[in-house]
């Protein structure tokens, strides 16, 4: 890929020091253009871990080490915090699950967004409060100005999502982590965030990694897929593809969900194979 | 089997949240309840299972009205998994103290080999009695919850959710699980679930509910034709499928 806005090379990530260092990623390599990436696996995957390294939002007991791990021009190994302050947010945002435990409880919501802008940009309040009321609009919110006053205990999961994403595009990222954006909404709501996360990053032209447990999310919403097993990633495909993975740890997920419209009597179970964990992992 | 007729459960002054429910469950059946968050579908299985008594309507078991303050007795019969296990387990107790809670509420001696016997029949190792949920998976940690609710042979289990905190390949297992022990045991489900997946997987007969009414009820086959016809349903299968699966055909 040609000049990629992010791009991982080797990446591992350990937790402690020493022989009690305990690796949770291994040898993970991918590039993201502007297109929309999905990285799947189950829990303990280190599927969050590799999206909170790249925002470096680690504890300090991680030890991440990478032949390259950088942000357009930026070594993101080796960037300042000063540096990785002025690319947090402005260049790269992040989107988590549940918007009941990432929003100040006591903080009206339209103030919290125009916090984000202002941490970010120079400008008068005046400014930051149309641009609030301007992004809450793109967001799809109805009667922004009502809204930008409720507190987050007055808003819906899907309205509280919104929030989110308009809080983390008011400062105008290239790049958004989005760790399982829709996992706490209803199925009706999950699909309403997921067209206007779609739209939002179709014209502004971003470059989105969508981290998930849900396969069938990824399958239909991004455009490649990073499929990760116990930190290492198994393979790279488009998620077109899916349905035709060849890896055996893809094809048992595929399988073990149940299906609406197929009678079963059994779930094939996974089997997980050891050997899974010898090989390197996909290609970037 | 269980018959549920006019249940109305109010919290405060707020609108009911189950405002007059009414299915019947026959023996043998997995009865489905599905619905979107808020729906009060949980709130009819707490009132079945008797953790919340201030509810109107009837619940009859084998044609018997149940008073809302259930009896000891009833527990022997009908018994509840919960959705989340790390909740739902006590976090300081050993697994065979937790399994032989439900024999000691019942004032029974515990047969000499109840826990070893639990443990082999959710397919877990017999040295998992004497280990602490934090020390289990999220999986194992619901065949123990799963395991608790069969000490007591009951013939009924009210499902709330029991695989949506696990990922898909623990799902499968317990969904499995939970089917084998229906054969063996003739057990009556009652499954509470927000994924239609599941529900055409495991039920019979399947209820839709929305503003603590069931708004439509159709029989399995019904829902993998994809042909359920009230437009919340519609509108359920639609949302299902537009991320998820294929529609059928």
């Amino acid at each position: 890929m040609s000049n990629p806005l992010i791009e991982v090379r080797n990446l591992g990530i350990a937790f402690g020091r020493g022989a009690a260092a305990v690796p949770v990623v291994r040898g993970v390599s991918f590039a993201l253009g502007r297109e929309k990436l999905g990285i799947v696996g189950e829990s303990g995957a280190g599927k969050s871990t590799v999206g909170r390294a790249l925002m470096r939002l680690l504890p300090p007991a991680a030890r991440v080490t990478a032949d390259r791990m950088a942000f357009r021009d930026t070594d993101l190994l080796a960037a300042s915090e000063r540096q990785m302050m002025e690319l947090r947010g402005r260049r790269m945002g992040l989107i988590l699950q549940d918007p009941k435990y990432s929003l100040n409880p006591v903080v009206p919501v339209g103030e919290q967004i125009a916090e984000a802008w202002r941490l970010h940009h120079k400008g008068p309040a005046r400014e930051a409060r149309e641009r609030t009321l301007a992004i809450l609009e793109a967001v799809k919110i109805r009667d922004p100005a009502r809204v930008a006053r409720l507190y987050p205990h007055e808003i819906s999961g899907g309205m509280g999502q919104r929030v989110m994403i308009a809080m983390m595009l008011i400062a105008g990222p290239d790049v958004v982590i989005a760790d399982e954006p829709t996992s706490a909404l209803d199925v009706t709501v999950r699909l309403e965030v997921l067209h206007l996360l779609d739209e939002l990053i179709e014209s502004r032209g971003l470059g989105l990694i969508l981290i998930s447990h849900d396969l069938n999310l990824v399958r239909r919403f991004c455009d490649r897929v990073v499929i990760m097993y116990a930190g290492r990633v198994m393979e790279i495909l488009p998620a077109a593809d899916l349905e035709r993975a060849e890896h055996p740890y893809t094809r048992g997920l595929l399988a073990s969900l149940p299906s609406i419209h197929r009678a079963q009597d059994r779930l094939p179970v996974l089997r997980r194979d050891p050997a899974w964990l010898a090989g390197a992992g996909g290609t970037p | 089997m269980i018959e549920v007729r006019d249940l109305v459960v109010r919290f405060g002054d707020a609108p009911p949240a189950v405002a007059g429910v009414s299915f019947a469950v026959e023996t043998g059946e997995t009865f489905g309840l599905v619905g979107e968050s808020g729906c009060g579908k949980s709130t009819v299985l707490r009132a079945l299972a008797g953790l919340n008594t201030d509810y109107g309507g009837e619940v009859r078991l084998d044609g018997t009205v149940l008073p809302p303050h259930r009896p000891r007795g009833f527990f022997k019969r009908v018994q509840m998994v919960f959705q989340d296990p790390y909740g739902s387990l006590h976090p300081r107790q050993t697994i065979q103290a937790q399994l032989l809670e439900p024999l000691r509420n019942q004032g029974m001696t515990p047969p000499a080999d109840a826990v070893g016997a639990a443990l082999d029949s959710v397919g877990l190792p017999r040295t998992a009695a004497f280990r602490y949920p934090h020390q289990l998976s999220g999986g194992q940690r619901q065949r123990v919850a799963i395991a608790r609710a069969l000490m007591l042979q009951p013939e009924v289990l009210l499902l709330d959710e029991p695989t949506s905190a696990l990922d898909v390949s623990v799902q499968a297992e317990i969904l499995n699980l939970l089917m084998d022990l229906r054969a063996q045991r003739g057990l009556t489900y009652i499954l509470v679930s927000h994924d239609l997946a599941v529900v055409a997987h495991m039920c019979h007969r399947i209820a839709v509910m929305q503003g603590g009414r069931i708004v439509d009820g159709f029989d399995a086959a019904t829902l993998r034709a994809g042909t359920p016809t009230h437009p919340y349903t519609q509108e359920l299968l639609a949302a299902s499928e537009a991320y998820g699966e294929a529609p059928a055909g």
